[in-house]
């Protein structure tokens, strides 16, 4: 037993693997919480789907596919803020047009740009295609994520809760929802690697959905999002080595195991239902 | 500028002017962006400390307006508002809200504490977790209000009379000198009223000013010795007894005063169910 764990890691690719899938688990973990108790579903996923054109290009070109996703995911914030602005539009209608139109760029890009295997990577994700080089900037932007929801964690509480007292002590609400989007866009831009773009929103909202089953304390909600996010992420890590399936989906399918569990035992123990 | 947007919290270095009134507003007109009417009209206010102010009116009078320009959730372009001498928004210490139910998220998974504890990060800022004199004062401020056994439960499962305690109680612990309430009478429970009206009394009477806004005019004659009519302009303002007569009742909620009830009747039905005196 104890072999078969260790086998994989003897191939440094395969641990670099590990390591990516774990970090990106850190990370949509941290934010789940905030996802889906803001309602961030939407943006979320759309999110993944709208740096789809600058990977592409970033892959073409050559450079870094971190750099080209995050200018991809800055400009769909700014257009999805300009857009939204002084309610013109409705915001998940700005989203919905922006991601649309993002995404189906990426796939024009994509079918002149790129291969069928570079496109399965990159829609599915490919926990053992990961470079060092990728792993460092990975290790950064986690670090960042990390720190900012530390940073700001008391003042995204009171933004969410009472927007009304969080502007009369001086907070910006609409200033720290784009700091959020901020920290979405990259947490997504490193979960792309392991689950791909399709999958990525699964790593957003089901940690979180299923911890809220289980508690009602934002710490503790964002704590086993975390553990369940770790855990999911490690059976999808031998999955994907052991029987050659993608490493998303195995991601995802644990994590959605799990949540049917939590809804089990929140039915079981009478809990105040859960609704979204 | 970005950077000043960010700045929140800290200490406020800028003193009350001495013997300015704790809110003094100023020919305030303010107009939604996309809508055709003024909401607000050339209002005047003054507000001493020790004052105890029921902003009353129908529903769609300005009154939530008001509140959110004095607190800066609407930039107003007519007129001036200053809080205890200094323009609002100098001192954001000396201000808090009791907002209306409908605009907190009560199911975000928040302790009871922590809402409270909410009440200091206008004294702490970025990064600055509470110290133990910050706990001290969350303690005091949940025991004041009677919920200290509800610490740890979440705001979500309270009932809502539980739940405007707990605003209350957070509204202790900023510890403010111009105290604003959004309609904190809706879905309350007579002991939290009377909880609610008798810390309001006590903290008036140490030399705090309260505006509070409601349309349930029973309980003006009880626990407010001023009342602001308010209908877009002010249309009485003064002590209770003078200001809730049915004619500027009938005024301010637009239905024409009929004579023609016993006139003691008339009164008590009109202070208590502004609507009963309709037909």
């Amino acid at each position: 037993m104890i072999e078969w764990l260790l086998e994989p890691l003897s191939f440094a690719f395969v641990v670099r693997g590990l390591i990516a899938g774990l970090l990106a688990a850190l990370a949509c973990a941290t934010l789940s919480a905030f996802v889906v108790w803001r309602g961030m579903a939407f943006v979320g996923d759309a999110m993944a789907h709208a740096i789809l054109p600058g990977i592409v290009v970033a892959y073409a070109l050559g450079i870094s596919l971190f750099v080209g996703a995050l200018g991809a995911a800055i400009l769909a914030v700014a257009g999805i803020g300009l857009f939204s602005r002084r309610g013109q539009l409705r915001e998940d209608t700005a989203i919905g047009v922006i991601f649309a139109g993002f995404f189906a760029l990426g796939i024009f890009l994509m079918s002149r740009m790129v291969s069928y295997q570079d496109l399965s990577h990159i829609l599915f994700g490919n926990i053992l295609g990961v470079a060092q080089g990728d792993l460092t900037a990975m290790s950064i932007v986690v670090a960042i994520v990390l720190f900012g929801v530390a940073t700001g964690f008391k003042e995204l509480l009171v933004t969410s809760f009472d927007p009304a007292h969080a502007v009369a002590i001086g907070l910006s609400p609409d200033l720290l929802r784009y700091g959020l989007l901020m920290l979405l866009a990259l947490t997504t831009v490193v979960a792309i690697q392991t689950v791909g773009v399709v999958l990525v929103l699964a790593l957003l909202v089901t940690p979180g959905a299923a911890a809220s089953l289980l508690s009602r304390h934002m710490g503790r909600i964002m704590a086993i999002s975390v553990a369940f996010s770790v855990a999911a992420t490690l059976v999808g890590f031998y999955a994907s080595y052991y029987w050659n399936v993608a490493s998303g989906s195995a991601i995802v399918l644990t994590l959605t195991v799990f949540f049917l569990m939590a809804w089990i035992v929140n039915h079981l123990s009478g809990r105040a239902s859960y609704v979204s | 500028m970005i950077l000043n947007r960010l700045k929140y919290g800290g200490t406020c270095h800028i003193p009350a002017i001495p013997h300015s009134a704790a809110l003094a507003v100023q020919g305030l007109s303010f107009r939604y962006p996309g809508t055709v009417a003024d909401t607000l009209e050339a209002v005047n206010l003054t507000v001493t400390p020790g004052e105890r102010v029921a902003l009353v009116g129908p529903n769609g009078a300005g009154k939530s307006t008001l509140l959110k320009l004095i607190l800066g959730l609407e930039q107003h372009t007519r007129g001036t508002i200053s809080v205890y001498g200094n323009p609002a928004h100098t001192c954001l210490h000396r201000v808090s809200i009791v907002p209306q139910r409908s605009s907190v998220d009560w199911r975000f998974p928040v302790t009871v504490r922590q809402v409270v504890t909410m009440g200091r990060y206008v004294h702490l800022g970025w990064f600055k977790r509470p110290s133990s004199e910050d706990r001290d004062r969350v303690q005091h401020s949940m025991e004041m209000m009677e919920i200290t056994d509800l610490a740890d439960r979440q705001v979500g499962e309270l009932s809502g009379g539980q739940q405007q305690r707990v605003m209350l109680a957070r509204t202790l612990a900023h510890n403010a000198d111009l105290m604003l309430m959004d309609e904190p009478l809706n879905h309350v429970d007579i002991s939290t009223q009377e909880l609610i009206f008798h810390t309001l009394e006590r903290l008036t009477g140490e030399g705090k000013a309260a505006v509070v806004s409601t349309h349930d005019l029973g309980i003006l004659t009880m626990h407010f010795s001023r009342a602001v009519f308010l209908d877009h302009r002010v249309i009485a303002d003064g002590p209770v007894q003078e200001v809730l007569t049915p004619e500027t009742i009938a005024a301010a909620y637009g239905f024409k005063f009929h004579r023609d009830y016993p006139s003691a009747a008339v009164e008590h039905d009109a202070s208590r169910y502004p609507g009963a005196a309709h037909d």
